[in-house]
């Protein structure tokens, strides 16, 4: 009773629906309006079954009031019949409902089909081509421009954006030091730990300091330093681009000269230029100490030993490929970032995908250049 | 304020409202009724609190001082339940729209019918494409709202906010957007929504043609206040200032289609 009430309507007082099945007439009374229709549908479909002469006649004399919902339930039963062969007549409408039921009758003629969904391989075969006729040419006029700007922008004064370079530092270096710093210090306590149990089967413990310092500073540190900015910062990009792609920013830029790549992406790779190689180092640190951490209190490896050890076997070179491997991935996560954050399309809803979208293919691509920079550099 | 015409309840009574944002004030007392089967007007000029006034009286904003009355049910302390059962029977259409953009149009008019009610699907999409014909939009039937034009969008919106045949429904600017002979068309669908279906509609407009055709009522904020409420030709001729001065030059406007010249 509570749903009926709920409807009302504030005007007129409402009157239950009710309908009367005489041989082949159908006769409603009351008001034909969404909450008594949605009662009724259900049973009176289900009498709708048992109807066998070859007419009906549709008696809507004694109808009060009538909303959409009245006319579909209306129009649905005698598509329902005149399907079967049968035929539907509308009898004795009253003048007061006649215009919503004109209103709210749709011709049943033209039904437009859903646009044709294509088949797999056509989908596989546009995105295919797509990505080399398309997203590849993107991508790499994109990372030109960025790589030509980065250099240029260093010796022109003219258009540059005062103040971003050491917004964005803080933004993406400053910002994420305590997470890297926790990071790196779990990840120096782990390493260490499962490779004592190992080294110390072979009574090799004062290895663990090779390990850690060489497998940090070459491999780790920068690593995974540049996957956590690229879940931070890469996405931060992508949706910024992306959000003012489809507020038509970045088509304001355009429009006022500004070249869209050198007014928003070169601060930020200035800034993470800057700021990777200095959150690597901090994790190559940070990692190291938990190395030492479970040196002392687990293999009895004095720090004292632990850094000596560590000095005697890093080179130069260790710390020159992370160096150059942080500016590589600093430069593809800025890159995809901006990419993913250009390339949106739709509404608001797109900005979401292409975020997704820009971390996953950063940390692919960042996994993907150490693997290949570690073969180089081995 | 003005006799009560039709001796029937108000639909929305409005007493002593008052809000402010931060220290900014926004609405200062602000009184006023709108009664059943009427198009009601609310006019002012940019950010005077129209769109403020609106969401209080569906209840989106809390109420910070004075009273809202919405069909007879006051807002300022309702139960989640109960208003969960008042606002469906409510239609909004808002400023931008506000379709879901990962829906097509079709299945964003579906949404209040498939939540609400347990029609069958034949007939949910008979309702759906019948309301996206009363907005003449039934070739945008499996589009995306980003495939759709500013204007198109806010009549998808319109469609959706009419698929449970909500006997009140507010407008925040329906008509922005449009063009003359599209505006038309929707003037006249709002027009037949209350004649023929006895829907008392709340809009918030600029328009000064579709004002014309449409308002029963005029209610006039200013800085916050609610300076004039009555019937259209009233507030053409006997107004205060303001409302006086928004007719004189929004009516020039429409004549000449331009600006009128500033006069020294």
């Amino acid at each position: 009773m509570n749903r009926r009430n709920e409807q009302k309507h504030s005007s007129a007082p409402e009157t239950p629906l009710s309908w009367e099945w005489n041989h082949q007439e159908l006769r409603f009374r009351g008001d034909l309006t969404l909450p008594w229709v949605d009662d009724a549908v259900e049973p009176l479909f289900r009498e709708l079954k048992h109807f066998s002469p070859s007419q009906l006649v549709i008696v809507l004399d004694e109808v009060k009031r009538l909303d959409s919902a009245g006319v579909a339930l209306l129009q649905r039963i005698a598509t329902v019949l005149e399907e079967k062969g049968k035929t539907v007549l509308f009898a004795s409408v009253p003048r007061t409902i006649a215009p919503t039921l004109k209103m709210f009758t749709l011709e049943r003629s033209r039904e437009r089909t859903p646009p044709a969904r294509l088949f797999w391989i056509e989908r596989l075969g546009e995105a295919v081509d797509r990505f080399f006729r398309i997203d590849l040419i993107r991508f790499v006029y994109l990372m030109a421009d960025i790589f030509y700007w980065s250099f240029a922008d260093l010796f022109t004064h003219r258009q540059r954006r005062k103040g971003e370079f050491v917004n964005q530092v803080v933004l993406m270096g400053a910002n994420a030091v305590p997470i890297v710093s926790t990071i790196a210090l779990l990840i120096g306590l782990v390493v260490a730990l499962q490779s004592a149990a190992q080294l110390r089967q072979f009574g090799a413990n004062v290895y663990v300091a090779d390990l850690i310092a060489i497998s940090m500073v070459q491999e780790m540190g920068p690593l995974l330093t540049a996957i956590v900015v690229a879940g931070r910062s890469g996405s931060a990009i992508a949706s910024e681009i992306g959000t003012m792609v489809i507020t038509e920013e970045v088509d304001a830029l355009k429009t006022m000269a500004i070249s869209p790549v050198r007014y928003l992406i070169i601060p930020k790779v200035h800034a993470l230029v800057l700021s990777l190689p200095l959150l690597a180092m901090l994790a190559n640190f940070l990692g190291i100490l938990g190395g030492t951490i479970v040196g002392y209190f687990y293999l009895n490896i004095s720090p004292y030993v632990f850094y000596n050890r560590m000095v005697q076997v890093l080179e130069f070179r260790d710390l020159m490929t992370g160096f150059v491997k942080s500016l590589v991935f600093a430069g593809l996560i800025v890159i995809t970032g901006s990419f993913y954050g250009f390339r949106v399309q739709g509404g608001p809803e797109g900005v979401g995908r292409v975020t997704t979208a820009s971390v996953v293919t950063a940390i692919f691509l960042v996994i993907l250049a150490d693997s290949f920079l570690g073969l180089l550099f081995y | 304020m003005q006799a009560n015409p039709s001796k029937k309840e108000p639909i929305i009574l409005v007493r002593n409202l008052s809000a402010r944002f931060g220290r900014r004030v926004v609405l200062k007392e602000v009184n006023f009724q709108i009664y059943p089967n009427e198009i009601a007007v609310i006019l002012g000029t940019s950010g005077c609190g129209k769109t403020t006034v609106l969401k209080h009286l569906f209840g989106l904003y809390p109420i910070q001082k004075g009273e809202v009355f919405l069909m007879g049910e006051r807002l300022n302390e309702i139960t989640e339940d109960d208003y969960q059962r008042l606002v469906r029977k409510v239609g909004v259409l808002f400023q931008n729209g506000a379709l879901l953009n990962s829906l097509t149009v079709a299945e964003n008019v579906a949404i209040p019918l498939e939540q609400h009610t347990r029609l069958p699907e034949d007939l949910i999409e008979y309702l759906v494409r019948v309301k996206l014909k009363l907005v003449e939009l039934s070739q945008a039937f499996y589009l995306y709202p980003s495939q759709l034009s500013g204007g198109m969008r806010k009549r998808a919106a319109l469609a959706r906010a009419l698929a449970l045949d909500p006997p009140l429904l507010f407008c925040d600017e329906p008509s922005a957007g449009l063009d003359p002979l599209t505006l038309q068309a929707l003037d006249e669908l709002f027009l037949k929504l209350k004649n023929q279906l006895g829907i008392t509609i709340v809009m918030v407009t600029h328009e000064i043609p579709s004002i014309f055709r449409l308002a029963d009522r005029v209610i006039f904020l200013h800085r916050g206040e609610v300076i004039f409420n009555g019937s259209l030709p009233d507030a053409v001729a006997r107004s205060p200032e303001p409302v006086r001065e928004f007719f004189r030059v929004g009516m020039a406007d429409t004549r000449h289609g331009a600006h009128p010249p500033v006069e020294p």
